[in-house]
């Protein structure tokens, strides 16, 4: 039985008499402990995607599978990365945290324990020290770890990483890349992450899925990366298999499946 | 592309030692007293630059007043006339002497009484209201335009019909300042609802919050700076009404005070009262700008 599996999902949107297709049949099915990033050009649904997988938006046919079971409404289970982190600016970075702790395991764990999870969870991503500043006190890259932090503590069986670098700066970008990667190792999540940055996609997936450009956007082609973890950035640069891997992706995107309108 | 330069970083472990602890260094000696002393100057200086000018121009408007109105056929009492006739309710706002023979601070107390009553009532109903109309979009197609007109009606037209329905002056005043301040409270409300991301309701739903949890957790404090707005231009319209509606309902408040000093031509008192009553609004206004700037903190800044 598979662990995920996202069966024969399409997704129309009706806006008065017009309809459009944005996703078109796509099926994928993702084992336990897989890092799958679903890559595009803008525009191509892959946030739907991932929506349609969280419960967010639901599919218009098909459906998602978890565990053998479907699921069709959101949940912590799926936990999701938001793109802009979506922390809630009136709480700390601990309450935040803990607001989803005290939801998911507020009538299993005592006070005591869900409190060293939450400190465990920020400590994971580095964050144990800003515990009590807000989001506004905090850089772009604080919040999206507190936000991967806040995605951990929910205990999924997923984690949904919908763009989770995209805001952020190179370099910011790198140590979150490397954080997720130790985490990955660590606990051996199930991760899915939409991205549009190539490089991101070869140094953390087991397997890149890519998306054709929409309407109906299927998946065009998946790419097994094979290559060995723990990966470092450095050693990869001249990495025939991630040479390899990395210019399958671009001549997909670039050759066969150009972005047609001007960017 | 990407990041050629990044990847010297990446190669060893040091990478994941993010800021953290060596930031905590800082523990600035702070001298005891004279530092003091230093903060307090420019303080002193920043508080005169803010009195200076508002007293400088209270002096210029009495000067003028005393000049305009120092004949002897003037119609309004000069600024020296209302000190000489109206020096003990300026100097002593808590004295009393009877029933009807109270200083204006008791007065004030009184009409205060009637206002935290009324405009608490229409807080709680506002909010309510408003998070009913800001989320439901039939709520809103059903009730808005009702709210829209009733909006308009001027506070005093509601006081003959309050004062059928309940037949007494007390609550028909309480009554009025609850259908006055409660408008401005459901549209910002409402607004304020509207106005929630999406991304915050989304986290609400991967969280599962059932609707009390999400009603305490994330729609209030996300709307909170467009509530504490409705709640100020409200309490400053509640204050608006109540010395109207007093002057008709009679008691004891501040505006049944002027009225009656009217009706006895005591126009120095009915000019302190004025002072009085624009101290007091102002304060309230202050008041639920400060409590909302409390409630608020942290919530503009995303």
């Amino acid at each position: 039985m598979s662990y995920l599996k996202i069966d024969h999902v399409d997704k129309r949107f009706q806006r008065g008499a017009a309809t459009t297709e944005v996703l078109k049949d796509i099926n994928l099915v993702i084992d336990k402990g897989e890092f799958v990033s679903i890559i595009g050009h803008s525009g191509c649904g892959k946030s739907t995607l991932l929506n349609i997988v969280a419960g967010l938006t639901p599919a218009t046919t098909g459906g998602i599978l978890l565990e053998g079971k479907e699921v069709n409404a959101p949940g912590p289970d799926r936990a999701v990365v938001f793109q802009n982190h979506s922390l809630l600016p009136w709480l700390t970075v601990y309450d935040n945290v803990a607001l989803a702790v005290n939801k998911v395991f507020g009538g299993r764990k005592s006070k005591a324990d869900r409190h060293d999870w939450i400190m465990h969870n920020l400590d994971l991503v580095q964050m144990a020290h800003a515990k009590d500043r807000r989001p506004g006190e905090i850089s772009g890259g604080m919040k999206q770890r507190v936000g991967i932090a806040r995605g951990l503590a929910m205990e999924p069986k997923i984690l949904l990483l919908d763009e989770p670098f995209g805001a952020l700066d190179a370099l910011t970008r790198a140590h979150l890349q490397d954080s997720v990667m130790q985490i990955h190792a660590a606990l051996g999540n199930t991760m899915i992450m939409i991205t549009h940055d190539v490089d991101e996609a070869v140094l953390l997936s087991d397997r890149i899925v890519m998306m054709t450009n929409g309407p109906s956007a299927r998946i065009g082609e998946v790419l097994d990366v094979k290559l060995v973890r723990p990966r470092r950035r450095l050693e990869l640069v001249s990495d025939r298999t991630y040479i390899a891997a990395r210019e399958a992706v671009l001549k997909f995107l670039y050759e066969r499946h150009r972005f047609v309108e001007a960017a | 592309m990407g990041q050629p330069v990044l990847k010297d970083a990446g190669a060893g472990a040091a990478v994941v030692a993010l800021p953290g602890k060596p930031s905590e260094v800082v523990p600035l000696p702070v001298g005891p007293a004279k530092p003091f002393l230093a903060k307090l100057a420019p303080l002193a200086r920043g508080a005169l630059a803010n009195l200076l000018p508002p007293l400088i121009t209270v002096a210029l408007i009495l000067l003028f007043w005393q000049l305009a109105a120092h004949g002897p056929q003037s119609s309004l009492p000069p600024p020296t006339k209302i000190w000489e006739e109206a020096k003990d309710l300026i100097v002593q706002p808590f004295y009393w002497a009877g029933s009807q023979d109270i200083g204006l601070g008791w007065r004030i107390l009184v009409s205060l009484q009637r206002v935290a009553i009324g405009f608490s009532l229409a807080a709680v109903v506002g909010i309510l209201l408003g998070v009913l109309v800001g989320q439901s979009v039939w709520a809103m197609r059903g009730l808005d335009p009702i709210f829209q007109v009733l909006r308009t009606v001027p506070p005093l037209a509601w006081l003959p019909l309050s004062l059928a329905a309940f037949r007494d002056s007390q609550p028909s005043a309480i009554f009025v300042i609850f259908i006055t301040a409660i408008w401005p409270v459901i549209i910002n409300t409402a607004v304020g609802i509207r106005n929630i991301p999406q991304d915050y309701r989304n986290v609400a739903q991967v969280l599962r919050l059932n609707q009390i949890e999400f009603f305490y957790r994330i729609m209030v404090p996300a709307a909170a700076p467009y509530i504490f707005t409705g709640l100020r231009i409200g309490v400053g319209l509640s204050w608006l009404a109540i010395v109207a509606a007093e002057m008709l309902t009679g008691g004891v408040g501040i505006g049944f005070f002027i009225w009656d000093a009217w009706n006895s031509s005591r126009l120095s008192d009915i000019i302190v009262a004025l002072v009085y009553i624009g101290v007091v609004g102002f304060l309230l206004d202050r008041l639920v700008a400060l409590i909302g700037h409390v409630v608020t903190r942290g919530t503009a800044t995303n």
